[in-house]
């Protein structure tokens, strides 16, 4: 029976021909997605990482809002010209706490994988506010509303709850104290607790230089100037592990 | 929506009791779904959801005015769309809908495009917040693929499985609510990039509850299409079915993956992806990838299967082509994902498995290509005479070259130059504007005559024009954006003398302007064959044919149409 005759069989019943096609269809999702859940070395085991404070992962939500990623990368490649441009290559480790990651398709401006500390708050809210007036050829669009608008997260808690619920390793504490480690961070007149040691080299000042109210502007640039600066990359057990990566 | 036709024997009291009855219960329905969606905007934690709310408020306002207000909605719905009475006939009004749905959305997301396109060479074009890049960006994509592709699949799709299964289609009432719900799925996720919704998965923006929306009125399309499939009168299961059944099967499995997430609050809109970093990485582009492998190919060669042999009017070139392309082209395209994250964090095994199966996909996607060309054989004539199938053709030449192109891509070593820089756009927009816009544009220009009875398109010649824009506005559109893209990646690796970086970020963005100028000149000349359409089906609809010179004129002069009067020699010399 040629296979002509033998595929007759699937054109006449359409049960076997819509499973002959799912089938069809998972094996490669299945093969390529899963082992990255329980292959070890998939994930780098680099000192440093913590999940995002309140007030970082609220200006990451406007960074996701506003579709920053549509024109801005968060993945630095390991070559020569990028290292030199951006930084030491993106890890894994550095994105595992994103949900969603970050890492774009499309550099119509810089990465900004390993922005945090690369500018001045003042910098920041100036580009964000107007961005030709610092860099005059830049074609992005302006975001002067953000330092006008109070940050506005309905319930800080919540936000830590639900990434909590996907994997991310908030404590009871952090849940609790969500609502005042989000207004303390922008506020160094403000008791910020025990924030520093819950979450290390978290920076608390004020980013926006509008000490009246915590704005989304205040969010935006906390989250960008922490960008990268959690793992010491270029620290002596980082790059032990890294050399360790033989064919991730 | 629809009540089932009348049969004959059916007696009119009670039809006329039931009908009563129903209305009173969809009313009843309609207003549970009001309250539902006051109560959503009362406690609603953010803005935006309480957007969304009242959008679906007043369409349930709507739908009880109406409900109420129609006694009996057929004979308006046939006195509005012209639709046949006779059960003998196939059931085309879902399928007249989806064509003007087709148009509408098309146009709103070409010009949208234009828009974005422009604000990348003028800058001053954003307006913060709603008008920026940012969030106009995802509703252009959303629009063309989701909204101008997605309602001519959903169109074609039920009325070519009508016609290869000789059968009407199963769950008219369904058929409706797919249309409609639908549309609705479109107006929320439109809406919601405006006002910042957005889980910033590409192609996947929409947040939670529009996602399971669209689950919903996915598996109803589903349903209707697989249960149209089981009523048929013909033995076999025609080869452009195979292709939708794969598509709408697909879709179903990458949506549901990709869009697992986590909700902040059932009254919020907003939510967080089940996964992380990496493996969200990697579920994304599995996704995104097969956005574009099934919805954008695997569903418009189930068009091109159907629509191009029927407008050439011959057979499929290769039956076994057919299934060995089909099953080849199912079960490597799902493998090519990690493409898109070459270099990047993910474990290289995964990306090498990701290029080989993109370089594989060529001999597929061409076998699509060969099939569909090798159908013309014995009327390739009909490429001077016809403007529908000159446009199928270029449609598949451009499938033809993005397939190719998309390889290419692939391999890592040009991958590294490519990423990240417009060629990408480029690739994409040949396979977009090339392949998805010209057979879409070709399939309704098929239909429209036929969906309306009418002897013929206002205008053929404006098909031709048609036919020009578009095929110059993708010419400036690719090549201006390899430019851009080529230019970009090796301005950002360009090292000088001194070992250091020659240039800064932003001259590499300086140096791309007249590129973006050029390529927003493309769009537009596309964007302008997409009016004249526009245009021509409106005057098809208007019942209208314009009077103009046929699109061939075999040469013909009445003064050279006569014998040759010879004059013997020997005649003239004896007067």
């Amino acid at each position: 029976m040629s296979f002509t005759q033998q595929h007759k069989k699937l054109e006449r019943n359409v049960t076997l021909l819509a499973v002959g096609s799912f089938i069809a269809v998972a094996i490669g999702g299945i093969v390529e997605i899963a082992p990255l859940f329980w292959i070890d070395n998939t994930i780098e085991k680099v000192d440093g990482m913590r999940p995002y404070t309140p007030l970082e992962q609220a200006g990451r939500d406007i960074y996701i809002r506003e579709g920053c990623y549509t024109c801005h990368s968060q993945m630095i490649r390991p070559f020569r010209d990028e290292v030199e441009r951006y930084g030491h290559y993106s890890l894994a480790a550095e994105s595992m706490y994103d949900h969603p990651f970050q890492w774009g398709s499309k550099r119509t401006g810089p990465d900004l994988a390993r922005v945090g500390g690369r500018y001045s708050d003042e910098w920041h809210v100036q580009h964000l506010t107007n961005p030709q007036s610092v860099v005059p050829e830049s074609i992005m669009p302006s975001y002067s509303f953000l330092a006008k608008t109070k940050v506005n997260v309905p319930d800080p808690s919540a936000t830590l709850r639900a990434l909590r619920r996907v994997g991310v390793p908030y404590t009871d504490r952090d849940i609790e104290q969500a609502k005042a480690d989000l207004e303390a961070q922008a506020d160094p007149e403000r008791d910020a607790g025990d924030l520093q040691e819950r979450y290390p080299k978290t920076q608390i000042r004020d980013f926006d230089g509008n000490p009246a109210k915590v704005t989304e502007m205040d969010a935006l640039v906390a989250y960008l100037q922490m960008l990268g600066t959690l793992v010491d990359v270029n620290s002596v057990a980082a790059q032990e592990e890294l050399a360790e990566e033989k064919g991730r | 929506m629809q009540r089932s036709l009348p049969l004959p024997n059916a007696r009119p009291v009670q039809e006329g009791k039931y009908l009563m009855e129903a209305v009173l219960g969809r009313v009843g329905l309609w207003l549970l779904v009001l309250l539902l969606a006051v109560l959503a905007i009362a406690g609603a934690k953010d803005a935006p959801f309480a957007a969304h709310a009242t959008i679906i408020a007043v369409v349930a306002l709507i739908l009880i005015v109406v409900t109420a207000g129609r006694y009996d909605p057929l004979a308006k719905m046939q006195s509005m769309f012209q639709m046949p009475t006779d059960p003998s006939r196939y059931d085309d009004d879902p399928v007249r809908w989806g064509v003007i749905a087709t148009m509408f959305w098309g146009m709103v997301g070409m010009l949208a495009g234009v828009f974005i396109a422009l604000q990348l060479a003028f800058p001053w074009l954003n307006f913060e917040p709603y008008l920026n890049f940012g969030r106009v960006r995802p509703l252009h994509t959303s629009a063309v693929i989701f909204a101008f592709g997605g309602n001519a699949l959903i169109a074609t799709s039920f009325y070519v499985v009508q016609r290869t299964c000789r059968a009407r289609l199963a769950f008219p009432s369904l058929a409706r609510f797919v249309f409609w719900g639908y549309q609705l799925f479109i107006v929320l996720a439109a809406s919601g990039y405006l006002l910042g919704v957005t889980q910033s998965k590409e192609y996947a923006e929409p947040e939670w509850y529009v996602d399971i929306w669209l689950t919903i009125v996915w598996v109803s399309y589903g349903a209707v299409f697989i249960g149209t499939l089981i009523r048929r009168h013909e033995p076999h299961i025609y080869v452009a079915n195979w292709f939708y059944l794969a598509f709408i099967i697909t879709v179903a499995m990458l949506h549901l993956v990709n869009n697992l997430a986590v909700p902040v609050s059932f009254l919020g809109s907003h939510s967080y992806s089940a996964f992380a970093g990496v493996q969200d990485a990697l579920t994304q582009w599995w996704y995104g990838h097969n956005a574009v492998g099934f919805f954008l190919t695997a569903g418009f060669l189930a068009m091109m299967y159907y629509f191009v042999p029927k407008q050439a009017e011959r057979p499929i070139y290769s039956y076994r082509l057919s299934i060995i392309h089909f099953w080849s082209l199912i079960f490597l395209y799902i493998w090519a994902g990690p493409h898109h994250l070459h270099y990047t964090a993910l474990p290289d095994w995964a990306q090498t498995l990701g290029m080989v199966f993109s370089v594989m996909l060529w001999m597929p996607s061409w076998g699509g290509m060969i099939n569909g060309l090798m159908t013309l054989n014995g009327a390739w004539d009909k490429v001077r005479t016809d403007p529908i199938i000159r446009m199928m053709v270029m449609a598949l030449a451009f499938y033809g070259m993005s397939t190719f192109e998309g390889p290419v891509l692939s391999i890592k070593a040009v991958n590294s130059l490519s990423h990240y820089t417009d060629w990408t756009i480029g690739h994409v927009h040949s396979g977009a504007l090339g392949w998805n816009g010209l057979i879409t544009f070709a399939c309704v220009y098929y239909l429209v005559p036929r969906l309306w009875k009418r002897e013929r398109m206002y205008s053929l010649r404006m098909i031709n024009w048609h036919f020009w824009l578009a095929t110059v506005g993708i010419v400036f559109y690719a090549a201006s954006m390899w430019v851009a893209g080529i230019t970009q990646g090796l301005m950002w690796r360009e090292y000088g003398a001194d070992g250091y970086l020659v240039n800064s970020f932003v001259d590499t963005v300086a140096a791309l302007n007249e590129m973006y100028i050029m390529r927003a000149f493309g769009g537009g000349l596309y964007l302008l064959g997409g009016a004249v359409m526009t245009y021509n089906i409106w005057m098809t609809l208007a019942g209208r044919m314009r009077t103009e010179a046929p699109m061939t004129q075999p040469d013909y002069n009445a003064e050279k149409d006569r014998p040759i009067t010879t004059v013997a020699a020997e005649l003239e010399q004896r007067s």
